[in-house]
């Protein structure tokens, strides 16, 4: 980097590297100059002309979100003249502004409404008749308001910059001028939603929130996304107990504003008409709804039964409960019921991937890395549609720092729009075909290596001894399917490998081996829905299922017992890239449960003590007990990502590489939670087919 | 899409002259010539032509909603187009443009019955000094009067 410059803005000195905008180096030392087009990370606009400062020497106003500032410059970003400047500004944004604040989605938290508050163009000296234009609907998601449009380009931006698609453009000219979709009338697009957060008015608002609260009515919980495993932060806007909405404007968490349409509307499951209310035990052939205390007593009593008899139990976890549940569920198996069959839907070989690490540090990727390294190389994965974050944080890599990034891939992904070197080949080779790319590799300063589930068992080494040879420092993320799905590895939801991948007392049965057991006395599924593709074998399996819905699997229960969903507990999730965050409880779904609470209360009632069922006493424990877990408190606590490694050293047993494979899920779907979600299914892109924006 | 071959060959000749990885910038001069071949800017065209360029859909919409001479309406078989702007209002352009209405029987962006003429009011042509002024298709016209509007549109008709 050049030698810093030190300028002067309002009389404080600033020092600055060279290149920093005006605005930024304000930014510095607090002073803030106000801009509606300016975004940071983005490309310059200066169309909005609301951050006009006034510089020495310079004969005119300057827009400081264009200007670098200069060795010696000194800038004034509150003098009369810019005061006067910023009045007539706004006079001028307002001159067609419908001024509808009183019923406008966006007052409260309007940078128009806070601008005008500050710079007060309390009066207008237009006269003519403001020009109308009736609001359109965009898609299930977006409606555009042109009247409210101050024209300041930002979604434009993020849309085309960030997430890639560029399904917004601005048509006509003068006072006509207004955003325009993809598709004429309507949008083809990801439907993230980015373009309505960042509107600095209400010209863009959300098909699920609009008209329905005032901000100041509603309570926000900052919790992590339940979908996918990329763990994005999102913050939900409860109103009487109802999530109204979900943003991430406070940029924190380790996606900063980054959703996809999963984070920002895929939270309506949640009131699903189809949630489970009351548990449900089967009497007479049906499932009839009962009292928890029934159904607790009911299970326990034949939980009991069949641990005295030394009976078979097998034991399914989930990829979206906490990792105090996933915790706590293998405590339950393996101490309180004496079992080893204990499994999970995997969806990607960690463990091989860990063992293949043994005894090196620094080799897993966080998410940030991906936005930092200089390269990366994306191996079996189609990651805009399954991994959106991940695939944001490579653009932006792309964009800002020129990072290459390779991809490996069977079919066309759309990261080859920006791409080094993009490969196909034959499902089954991709191993191969990337060792092909060992020249072109090596070029750079360091990598990322990112696999799916088509690299796992042994591949998954290979692949390591390949990145080690190369000769870079190289790190790693193993592709895994859902929030918690690396959680669920790491709390030891697996039949050989317990918490922290130490070898379990006994190997028990895997996930797909118990469905096929035909002896299994107990079957009890926890978040999870393994009968929609497999059949169970066993006729006489006394079946308990928690789960937020009647699944396929719950229709086949004999007691069902209705669980809250992650967006209702606290607790902690891991991500993809092994960081650790906290979940924080935004709504309440009367007669539902936590899993944690299911499990504690199960144990109450079987006489066993597997300690106090709390999330925040669990994840103690696992702060004692898991290696890596033992992560800053105050980190976590305070909404950010701790990265941890569950272990470093070899890993006894990694397990049947063959029960690995990812469930597929792309932009539109999210396997269970996904098929409840009406936004995710109202949208034209769904079911999720590759669409090509 | 095709387009006919004399077209083409000017398409294949135009996109010579940016240098490579900028074609985009033969975005509205294709534009305007298909435009004079097909005679609006339908649907087809604009996909056409999104695929040449490798320019995304909404680009071009950007384009077409900036720019008037590019039109979504299909024109007249002559486009007659009169400023109304500073210099030609103080010099009659106003009349005249009444005139032009009067005559072809048609208003601001209208087309004749029989789809020989259009007619759009326009801004600045550029030529202040010769108000009033006008342009048909490619042709400009300078200090324009009724009588000399009139003339120019019936040797028009006769050609047909």
């Amino acid at each position: 980097m050049a030698d810093p410059i030190t300028l002067t803005i309002d009389g404080r000195q600033v020092k600055v590297p060279a290149g920093t905008l005006v605005i930024e180096a304000a930014k510095t030392v607090g002073i803030e100059v106000p801009a509606f087009c300016y975004y940071e990370g983005f490309s310059l606009q200066a169309a909005c002309r609301m951050c006009l400062v006034e510089v020495e020497k310079m004969p005119k106003l300057q827009p400081g979100c264009t200007l670098p500032a200069a060795e010696g410059m000194v800038v004034y970003t509150e003098s009369p003249k810019v005061v006067e400047a910023r009045k007539g500004t706004l006079e001028f944004l307002l001159s067609n502004h419908p001024l509808d604040c009183p019923v406008c989605d966006k007052g409260g938290e309007c940078e128009l409404q806070d601008m005008t508050f500050r710079y007060g163009a309390g009066e207008s000296r237009f006269v003519e008749i403001k020009h109308h234009v009736d609001e359109k609907q965009w898609s299930p998601a977006v409606y555009y308001d042109a009247a409210r449009c101050i024209l300041c380009y930002r979604c434009i931006r993020v849309c085309d910059e960030g997430i890639g698609v560029g399904a917004l453009g601005l048509t006509y000219r003068g006072v006509a001028a207004e955003i325009t979709p993809s598709h004429g009338d309507h949008l083809e697009c990801d439907e993230c939603g980015w373009c309505i957060d960042v509107c600095p008015v209400g010209a863009l608002t959300s098909g699920t929130y609009r008209y329905k609260s005032r901000p100041w009515e509603m309570n926000y919980a900052g919790t992590i996304c339940t979908h996918c495993s990329d763990g994005c932060k999102t913050t939900l806007s409860v109103r009487n107990g109802e999530v109204i909405r979900a943003n991430n404007r406070d940029r924190s968490g380790v996606n900063g504003e980054f959703l996809c349409v999963k984070g920002r509307f895929g939270f309506d499951f949640v009131h699903s008409e189809e949630r489970l209310q009351s548990p449900l035990l089967r009497k007479d052939g049906n499932l009839e709804p009962v009292s928890w205390s029934e159904a607790l007593a009911a299970v326990a009593a034949r939980f009991g039964e069949v641990k005295a008899r030394n009976g078979k139990f097998g034991i399914i976890g989930s990829t979206h409960t906490s990792n105090e549940e996933n915790y706590y569920l293998q405590k339950f198996a393996r101490q309180g019921l004496g079992t080893a069959n204990i499994d999970h839907h995997r969806s990607g070989d960690v463990p091989a991937l860990l063992d293949a690490l043994s005894g090196k540090t620094g080799k897993l990727a966080t998410s940030a890395d991906l936005y930092n390294a200089k390269a990366a190389l994306v191996i079996g994965s189609d990651l805009a549609q399954q991994h959106p974050f991940l695939a944001f944080q490579l653009r932006a890599n792309f964009r800002h720092h020129q990072a290459a990034v390779y991809t490996v891939t069977s079919g066309v992904v759309r990261e080859e729009q920006y791409a080094a070197k993009s490969l196909h080949c034959e499902a089954g080779q991709e191993l191969g075909t990337a060792q092909s790319l060992a020249e072109d590799l090596k070029k750079h300063g360091d990598l990322v290596i990112l696999f799916g589930d088509a690299i796992r068992g042994q591949a998954v080494r290979q692949l390591v001894e390949f990145g080690e040879s190369l000769g870079i420092p190289v790190k790693y993320v193993c592709l895994v399917d859902y929030a918690n799905s690396r959680g669920a590895m790491d709390m030891g939801l697996l039949p050989n490998l317990g918490p922290g991948y130490h070898a379990a007392p006994a190997v028990g049965l895997s996930r797909d081996e118990m469905l096929a057991a035909a002896d299994l006395d107990v079957l009890w599924v926890v978040g999870s829905n393994p009968f929609k593709t497999t059949a169970p074998a066993g006729t006489s399996t006394f079946t308990v299922v928690q789960d937020l819905f009647l699944t396929e699997t719950a229709q086949r229960a004999d007691v069902v017992l209705p669980a809250a969903s992650a967006y209702e507990k606290n607790g902690t999730v891991t991500n993809v890239c092994g960081e650790v965050q906290r979940l924080k409880q935004g709504p309440k779904v009367m007669g539902t449960k936590s899993d944690l609470e299911i499990f504690g209360l199960l144990a109450k009632e079987l006489g066993l003590n597997l300690g106090i069922w709390t999330s925040d006493k669990v994840f103690e424990e696992i702060r004692r007990t898991v290696q890596g877990y033992n992560v800053p408190l105050p980190v976590i606590a305070t909404g950010g990502a701790a990265q941890t490694a569950a272990v470093n050293g070899g890993v006894p047993q990694t397990g049947k590489p063959e029960y690995i494979r990812s469930a597929g899920d792309t932009l539109f779907t999210s396997g269970t939670l996904g098929r409840y979600s009406k936004m995710l299914n109202r949208v034209m892109e769904a079911p999720g087919q590759l669409y090509k924006p | 899409m095709t387009f006919s071959p004399e077209l083409e060959a000017k398409f294949a000749k135009m996109i010579q002259n940016y240098p490579a990885g900028r074609q985009k910038g033969a975005l509205i001069p294709m534009l305007l010539f298909a435009q004079d071949e097909v005679g609006s800017m339908t649907p087809e065209l604009l996909e056409e032509v999104s695929k040449r360029l490798k320019v995304k859909r909404v680009e071009i919409e950007e384009v077409i909603g900036y720019y008037t001479m590019l039109t979504r309406e299909p024109r007249g078989q002559h486009h007659v187009q009169i400023c109304t702007n500073v210099s030609c209002m103080l010099t009659g352009g106003e009349e005249l443009y009444q005139h032009a209405c009067k005559k072809l029987g048609i208003g601001n962006k209208q087309k004749t019955a029989d789809g020989q003429f259009s007619l759009e009011e326009v801004e600045c042509l550029g030529a202040c000094s010769w108000a009033p002024a006008m342009l048909i298709d490619y042709d400009f016209h300078f200090n324009v009067t009724p009588e000399k509007l009139d003339g120019l549109i019936e040797s028009l008709k006769k050609t047909q």
